[in-house]
């Protein structure tokens, strides 16, 4: 029997987004005026030509269902002219020409379960990974973990209370694969790689395995008559890396998968340069299904930069203010030897200046 | 028939509290659905999801899935325990391009949904932190099936392994005020220019383009891409001095010197004693910040472009490299200005894919040669605007310093010359 004839693709590549756009977007593109926020998970938009356009924002659960994607949509056939977008935190924002259907919009989307919010000085939806429900090398299930988070952070996204936006991220392992934020909440691997070396040899393309390692902890050698690889522990930083290329590398481990929260990264160029994200607490349990203890810390970092920091003060730039050792001192998180830098450039971290608060 | 529900005390308790619950929707999908596959798929599904959760560990494992023609889009997923959880065994995320700044109707989303119920598990994320849509949980057959109709109707996948990932663009010209750049069409441009290495891995490793209108960057271009354009200004800000005094008579001058005019990085900008706003431009860094709190009164200068940056990426392996500045500043008005673009984007792909060791990133290639020996490869000048200051170490040679001078300072009076008409 021959094989069927496949289909070849269409390589279209990236679709045209002007026809999925709202029309008054698509008339006024590139001719906005000015922006105003009338109450927090509402912007307003003025055209140039004097046209206006109210966009909603709604927090969701993130891996949607197909009827809670239909559910999605009914309420922007109803409200929304029929055009929405998602924002890079997985927000929805319904685009609505008419003001009159602002409220009931919102009302639609609050009695439907869904949570408005997320604009200005609010805490955002908190980006994220795949975890335990799809990737391959996950300390956590980073769905479960921003659930139980936003929970608890609910009022912070409906209302914009703090004193500049707050970006939050999880990912589920170093690699960090969910993103930058004011506060990233990060699963460590504490422990190296557990090697099956009976599958090593079928299973590795062992050179490319031993080039993914950051430390080059990774060495071949030949274990009980086999080709397989083995880790210089010492060395070994546990970041995983080595898993996919090699999974019987196993690196998921129960006991060893610990929480980390760093703080402080800012994507934007407002006011100073963009800053990278820096450790503040680590070994903070994986405990499923509801992680109080990382939440617990989240809130307490909140609570603090909303009492402690100034209109527009990112957590970054609030930090640059007060200096770490405040930083520590009013959050009360312990200050180890491993907030330390340590690897070659750390020079460029460390205080050479008598710039000390007292 | 479906099969017996999986016990799942663990998972219920995500269904508590107000924010909605993604264990709830996929408890739909095995009550609700009237397709035995996707009842039993989402079955097993949260059968093996409650193991991770009872043993603290993930069980999913990857593979090799692709599309017919493309080697790339596919994230394959086998289950490590399918013994126990057989339904959801294969269990692939199809990573599918959006259009730029995440547009849609509700119509073309019905008819995603649709195809994604015929074939799929009816889970989906709009998006994951590379752009796409994606499209979870489909066994290997049905991957082609699903690419096949929704590919019929105007979708393509995205990236996955070493190769040119689906872009990100933020709301940009569509409906934000302070756009310096049509994102749209940089973001098309771009990414179809590199469709056939989107789609067939052969790069050293990914290689990412995001796009943001102006300096706020809401897409974190500078420190999530190998390529990230963002677009700023060169002239002066524009101030309408009557929304200024409103601004002024709203919240006071106290209030305007605390938020706006002490928070300038440049200490740029004076309060006037009529309430009237002055800015010394050319000490303006364009932060963006004064424009994001007076709305009304303050926005983006008239001589819109684009400033470049190379080489942003996080973590692996040698850690986060924010991207650096090679393009301080760059028209895009024509169509050669376009064609300016891709040709840089051009040379650097190709100038990594043959330097570029495996694993390696743009950023940690010129981590490696060395920012100049980056630039010599693409035939750009060196520009103060790419450094933060000035080299410290004094150990160098120099043997060709004089001709670099002389080639900066004649480069200066031609871009003076070229600004003078």
């Amino acid at each position: 029997m021959s094989q069927p004839a496949m289909r070849p693709p269409i390589e279209s590549g990236c679709p045209d987004g002007f026809q999925y756009m709202h029309p008054v977007m698509r008339r006024n593109f590139g001719m906005w005026k000015y922006h105003e926020h009338p109450r927090p998970g509402v912007l307003l938009h003025v055209s140039d030509m004097g046209e206006k356009i109210w966009t909603v924002k709604a927090g969701t659960q993130r891996i949607l269902d197909v009827f809670t994607l239909r559910k999605l949509c009914d309420i922007g056939d109803q409200y929304a002219d029929g055009y929405v977008r998602f924002t890079i935190r997985s927000n929805l924002e319904y685009m609505v020409a008419d003001e009159a259907k602002v409220e009931p919009l919102i009302n639609a989307l609050e009695d439907a379960g869904f949570v408005v919010g997320g604009t200005r000085n609010s805490v955002s939806m908190i980006s994220h990974t795949q975890g335990w429900l799809h990737c391959d090398i996950p300390g956590t299930d980073a769905s479960g973990v921003v659930k139980a988070m936003m929970d608890e952070l609910i009022d912070e996204f409906r209302n914009c209370n703090m004193p500049n936006r707050v970006h939050i991220t999880t990912s589920c392992c170093q690699i960090n694969c969910g993103g930058q934020g004011d506060i990233a909440i990060n699963v460590q691997h504490t422990k190296p790689p557990k090697i099956n070396h009976d599958l090593v040899a079928n299973v590795c393309e062992r050179p490319s395995v031993v080039a993914r390692c950051p430390v080059a902890a990774i060495r071949p050698a030949l274990v009980n008559g086999k080709p397989s690889l083995e880790v210089d522990e010492k060395k070994c930083i546990c970041c995983g890396a080595c898993y996919p290329p090699c999974p019987p590398m196993q690196i998921n481990d129960a006991e060893h998968t610990k929480f980390a929260i760093w703080v402080g990264g800012n994507h934007s160029n407002a006011r100073g340069k963009p800053t990278f994200q820096k450790l503040v607490a680590s070994g903070i349990p994986n405990n499923p299904p509801r992680w109080p203890e990382a939440t617990a810390i989240v809130k307490r970092i909140l609570k603090v930069y909303q009492e402690d920091g100034q209109d527009w003060e990112r957590i970054n730039d609030w930090i640059e203010r007060i200096g770490w050792p405040a930083f520590f001192e009013k959050t009360g998180l312990p200050f180890t030897r491993y907030h330390i830098e340590n690897w070659r450039g750390a020079r460029n971290s460390l205080n050479a200046s008598t710039h000390i608060r007292f | 028939m479906a099969n017996q529900h999986h016990p799942t005390p663990m998972l219920d308790e995500l269904e508590n509290g107000p924010w909605p619950s993604f264990i709830s929707g996929i408890k739909r999908l095995r009550d609700e659905h009237p397709d035995d596959r996707i009842k039993n798929v989402s079955n097993d599904l949260l059968g093996q999801l409650e193991h991770s959760y009872e043993t603290r560990k993930g069980y999913w494992k990857g593979g090799t899935v692709s599309v017919f023609g493309y080697g790339s889009g596919i994230i394959p997923r086998f289950s490590e325990v399918a013994k126990s959880f057989p339904e959801s065994r294969e269990f692939h995320t199809v990573r599918v391009q959006p259009p730029a700044g995440n547009f849609y109707t509700t119509d073309i989303l019905r008819q995603l949904a649709n195809s994604w119920e015929k074939f799929g598990s009816g889970l989906v994320t709009f998006h994951g932190q590379t752009g796409n849509a994606m499209f979870i949980g489909v066994n290997t057959t049905n991957t082609q099936s699903f690419f096949d109709e929704i590919n019929e109707y105007g979708f393509d996948l995205g990236g996955a392994g070493p190769c040119v990932r689906t872009g990100m663009s933020c709301v940009g010209a569509a409906r934000c005020e302070q756009s310096c750049a049509n994102e749209q069409r940089i973001h098309r441009t771009l990414l179809n220019r590199f469709t056939d290495d989107v789609h067939r891995p052969s790069l050293p490793y990914k290689f990412k383009f995001k796009v943001s209108g102006c300096p706020n960057d809401c897409v974190n271009a500078i420190e999530r891409s190998d390529f990230a354009v963002i677009g700023t200004w060169r002239d002066d800000i524009k101030i309408d001095q009557e929304e200024v005094k409103n601004f002024v008579a709203e919240y006071g001058r106290d209030k305007v010197h605390l938020d706006v005019i002490n928070r300038c990085p440049s200490k740029c900008m004076t309060l006037n004693e009529d309430n009237t706003l002055s800015i010394d431009n050319g000490n303006c860094v364009r932060c963006m910040h004064c424009i994001n709190v007076m709305t009304k009164a303050l926005s983006p200068g008239d001589d819109q472009g684009v400033t470049i940056l190379v080489g942003g990426k996080r973590t692996l392996k040698i850690g986060d490299l924010m991207g650096t500045v090679i393009v301080p500043f760059m028209k895009l008005e024509t169509e050669e200005d376009y064609q300016g673009l891709v040709e840089l984007a051009e040379n650097i792909i190709d100038f990594w894919a043959e330097n570029g060791l495996e694993h390696e990133r743009c950023g940690e290639m010129i981590e490696r040669i060395g920012l100049v020996n980056f630039l010599k490869g693409m035939g750009l000048e060196a520009d103060p605007n790419m450094v933060n200051h000035p080299r410290l170490s004094s150990y160098i040679r120099m043997d060709e310093y004089d001709e670099a001078a002389e080639n900066y300072l004649r480069h200066k009076m031609e871009q003076r010359q070229a600004a003078a008409g």
